[in-house]
C-alpha cells in the first residue's frame, strides 16, 4: 500500500487526532518531561551563551620589538587601546617568543621586525607577525580581527602616513596549535541544532518503546489503527514542542546575545520544522527497534555523539577527513547548521540551501520509511 | 453442523511456538454465536496465545480459520474493527483520567461522537463521579469494569477476556459475569479464559486447555460425562493417613481433600473399587459415590497430559 493510499485509507486524520490528543495529555501530565522542554533550551543556553560567548577582553600578550621607534610604540598603545589585548610580557628574542606563547601564558605574542618603519615608509608593506594561541578558537577569533584596522588606523591618525589604497603593512596571523577557528556568532545557532536533536530524539525514541514496556501496546494493536496513522499521532505533538524550543533558543540567542537574523524569519521557521520532524522520525525510528526503553536511550546517545563531533558543531567540517564528512553529510545536525547559520548570520535564502534541504527530507523519509516497515503490527 | 454464520470462532490446528517451544498445539475450536464460552486452563497452558491469534496478535505457525467469518491470518484488519480484546495485564493508559481513555478509544474506531459515547459508558459502569480519575488511581475492580467498558465501546460482536476477573475480589467478579451475561443477551459472544472453576460454570460451553492442547470441551455436563470419572467422596477422621495410603495406587487416579472430605477418583470402575476396598469396610470413613466435580475433571486431565508429555 503506498503512502498515498495508506492516508486517503476512510478516517486517517480521525485516528491521527485520537492519537495525538493523547499525547499531549499525556505529555501535559508528565511533568518532568515538561520541565525538559522548557529548562533544558534555557539552561543550555545560557550556559553555553555566558561561559563561551561573552567577548574575551584584556588578553595576555607578549611582544618582541625588535626596533624601538614610534610606529612600534604607536602601534603597541593601539593594540592595547582595543581592550583585547592586554601586553604582559616584553620579550627581547626569538626563542623567548616561542616559549611564552607555548607555556600558555599569553594567548598572543606580536613582533615588530626590525626596520618596520623605514619600510613602512617606503611603502615596502612590511609585515607584523602576530601569533595566536588558537587552542581557545573563540578567544583568539575576535581579537585577531579586530586587530588590523585598528592598527591601521592608528598609524594614519597619529604617525601622518599617507593614507593609500593598498594597506600599509601586512599582518601575518599564526593560528598556532589549532588551525580552525570558531566563531562566537555560531554557537546560539548551533545551539538550536543540537538542544533540537537531542531533546526530539529522546522524546520519540521513548514513545513506542514505552507503550509496549507498559503494556498498552497490546491493546492499541488489538484496535483499528495503522503504523503510520500511530506514527504521525506521536511526531505531531513534538513537532510543536520542538517548535517552542527553538523559538525560545533563537529569542534567548537575540535578546541576551546580540545575535542577529539576517534572513527570512519564515523561512528559518519551515526549515527547522522540517529539521524537527527529521530528528522525531529518527527518534521513532530507533522507537520501533529497540526492545526497551534502556536500549532506546542508548541508541539515542550513540546517534547524538557523532552529531555534535561531526556535523560542524565542535569542529570545522571543512576541515574534517573525507570518511568523516561522509558520515557528517547523512547527519541531520550536519545540513542544519549550515541552514540555520546560514540564514541567521549569512542572510541566505531558499536557493542557496537546496541542497541542505533536501538532504534533510531525504533523512526524514528514509528514517520513516524504517520506522513504519519496522513497525511489529503484531506481537510475534 | 452449524450454519457457517452461526458460528463466531471457527479454527482448525493452529500451533505456536516460541523460540522452538511449542506453546499451542493443533488447536481446534468452534464457538457458536452469542454464547458464553469459558477457556479453561492452568498458567501458561496457551490460553492467552490461542486470544491472540483469534484477534491477529499473534501469526499462527501453522493451522487456520476464521473469526467472525474473517481470515485470522489475512484480515486481521477487519477482525480488528469487529473484536474486543481485553487483556490480561491492565492495557489503558494510566496517565489518562476514564473519560480520556474512553474517548480515545471511542476516536479510534470513529464514533460518531466520542465525549457523548464515553459519557454513557460511564453511566452504564457506574463509574459516574469517577470520570476524571486517572486510570491509575482505579481499583482493581474498577480497572476492570473500564478495560471491559473500553472493549465494548465500538460495539464489537466478539468479546475477547483474557482472565479478567484474576485478582478481582468476589462481589466485584459477580457484577463483572452479570455484565458479561447482559452483553451475552444482547447478542455478543464472549470467549473468557479462566482458572476460576466457578466461574466455568457460569459459561454455556468450555474448553480445557493444557500444555497448549485443547482436551475437552462441551458443556460442563457433557464434559464432566465424557471424563468418565468415578468419584467418591469420603468423609471421617484421619482422612489425611487414607489419602497417603490411596495416592499412587492402581486405579486411583486422583485423590484430594475438598474441606473436610476427600475425592477419591478412577476411570475404571472396577480398578478403582478392588483399590478402594480394604478401606470401604473402616467404619471411620463414610464413602459416598458422587459425580465429579470439574475442578476433579480438569486436574485429572492435566495430570494425565502431564504423563503424555513428559
Amino acid at each position: 500500500m503506498s503512502l498515498i493510499d495508506a492516508i486517503r485509507q476512510p478516517g486517517f486524520w480521525r485516528r491521527v487526532r485520537a492519537m495525538l490528543t493523547k499525547e499531549f495529555i499525556q505529555l501535559r501530565r508528565d511533568r518532568v518531561s515538561f520541565a525538559m522542554i522548557v529548562m533544558i533550551p534555557v539552561m543550555q543556553l545560557i550556559l553555553f551563551g555566558f561561559a563561551i560567548n561573552t567577548t574575551p577582553r584584556n588578553l595576555p600578550t607578549a611582544v618582541l620589538l625588535q626596533e624601538t621607534s614610534d610606529v612600534g610604540r604607536t602601534i603597541l598603545s593601539a593594540i592595547e587601546r582595543t581592550g583585547y589585548f592586554k601586553i604582559t610580557h616584553r620579550l627581547t628574542s626569538a626563542e623567548e617568543f616561542d616559549r611564552v606563547l607555548a607555556s600558555g601564558r599569553v594567548l598572543f605574542a606580536i613582533e615588530i621586525p626590525a626596520g618596520f618603519e623605514r619600510a613602512l615608509r617606503r611603502g615596502d608593506m612590511p609585515a607584523l607577525l602576530v601569533a595566536a594561541d588558537a587552542t581557545d578558537p573563540v578567544a583568539s577569533g575576535t581579537a585577531l580581527g579586530s586587530l588590523n584596522r585598528i592598527v591601521q588606523l592608528a598609524l594614519i591618525n597619529e604617525r601622518m602616513l599617507p593614507e593609500r589604497t593598498q594597506p600599509l603593512f601586512e599582518i601575518r596571523q599564526h593560528a598556532r596549535y589549532n588551525p580552525a577557528g570558531v566563531s562566537s556568532l555560531n554557537i546560539v545557532p548551533g545551539l538550536v541544532g543540537t538542544i533540537l536533536t537531542m531533546t526530539m530524539l529522546i522524546f520519540t525514541a521513548l514513545s513506542v518503546t514505552r507503550e509496549v514496556e507498559r503494556g498498552t501496546m497490546e491493546s492499541l494493536l488489538s484496535m483499528p489503527i495503522s503504523p503510520l496513522e500511530i506514527m504521525v499521532g506521536k511526531i505531531i505533538p513534538y513537532i510543536i514542542v520542538g517548535f517552542t524550543q527553538a523559538a525560545l533558543i533563537i529569542g534567548f540567542g537575540v535578546l541576551l546575545f546580540g545575535v542577529p537574523i539576517l534572513g527570512s524569519l519564515f523561512l528559518l521557521a519551515l526549515l527547522s520544522t522540517l529539521f524537527i520532524a527529521t530528528n522525531l522520525s529518527i527518534g521513532y525510528s530507533f522507537s520501533t527497534v529497540a526492545q526497551n526503553q534502556l536500549q532506546a536511550i542508548q541508541m539515542t546517545f550513540m546517534f547524538f555523539l557523532p552529531n555534535i563531533l561531526l556535523s560542524g558543531f565542535m569542529f570545522p567540517f571543512a576541515g574534517m577527513p573525507g570518511w568523516a564528512q561522509w558520515i557528517g553529510e547523512a547527519l541531520p545536525l550536519t545540513h542544519y547548521l549550515r541552514i540555520v547559520r546560514s540564514i541567521m548570520l549569512k542572510g541566505s535564502g531558499f536557493t542557496e540551501l537546496q541542497y541542505e534541504v533536501l538532504a534533510l527530507f531525504v533523512l526524514m523519509m528514509v528514517a520513516m520509511t524504517i520506522a513504519v516497515t519496522r513497525f511489529r503490527r503484531t506481537l510475534d | 453442523m452449524a450454519l457457517a454464520s452461526d458460528i463466531a470462532i471457527d479454527v482448525k490446528g493452529l500451533t505456536k511456538s516460541f523460540d522452538g517451544r511449542v506453546v499451542v498445539r493443533d488447536l481446534s475450536m468452534q464457538v457458536k454465536r452469542g454464547s458464553i464460552y469459558g477457556f479453561l486452563g492452568p498458567n501458561g497452558s496457551g490460553k492467552t496465545t490461542t486470544i491472540r491469534m483469534l484477534c491477529g496478535l499473534l501469526t499462527p505457525d501453522s493451522g487456520e480459520g476464521t473469526c467472525l467469518g474473517y481470515n485470522i491470518r489475512t484480515e486481521a484488519d477487519q477482525i480488528k474493527n469487529h473484536v474486543g480484546y481485553m487483556t490480561q495485564k491492565f492495557s489503558l493508559y494510566q496517565d489518562l483520567s476514564v473519560r480520556e481513555n474512553l474517548e480515545f478509544v471511542a476516536r479510534i474506531y470513529g464514533l460518531d461522537a466520542p465525549p457523548k459515547a464515553a459519557r454513557e459508558m460511564i453511566e452504564r459502569l457506574g463509574l459516574r463521579g469517577r470520570e476524571e480519575q486517572l486510570a491509575a488511581q482505579l481499583s482493581g475492580g474498577w480497572k476492570q469494569r473500564l478495560a471491559l467498558g473500553a472493549c465494548t465501546l465500538p460495539s464489537p460482536q466478539l468479546l475477547l477476556l483474557d482472565e479478567p476477573t484474576a485478582g478481582v475480589d468476589p462481589k466485584a467478579r459477580r457484577e463483572f459475569w452479570n455484565e458479561i451475561h447482559a452483553l451475552a443477551n444482547d447478542g455478543l459472544t464472549v470467549l473468557v479464559s479462566t482458572h476460576y472453576m466457578d466461574e466455568a460454570e457460569r459459561c454455556h460451553e468450555i474448553a480445557y486447555i493444557a500444555y497448549g492442547e485443547l482436551l475437552t470441551r462441551g458443556t460442563v455436563d457433557q464434559v464432566i460425562e465424557q471424563s468418565k470419572l468415578i468419584t467418591y467422596n469420603v468423609s471421617g477422621d484421619d482422612l489425611q493417613k487414607l489419602l497417603h495410603a490411596l495416592d499412587g495406587k492402581p486405579g486411583v487416579d486422583m485423590v484430594a481433600p475438598f474441606g473436610t472430605s476427600l475425592h477419591v477418583s478412577g476411570r475404571d470402575e472396577k480398578k478403582l473399587e478392588a483399590a478402594i476396598k480394604p478401606y470401604r469396610a473402616d467404619k471411620k470413613f463414610v464413602w459416598t459415590r458422587s459425580e465429579p466435580s470439574l475442578e476433579d475433571v480438569f486436574i485429572e486431565l492435566m495430570n494425565r497430559s502431564k504423563d503424555n508429555f513428559q
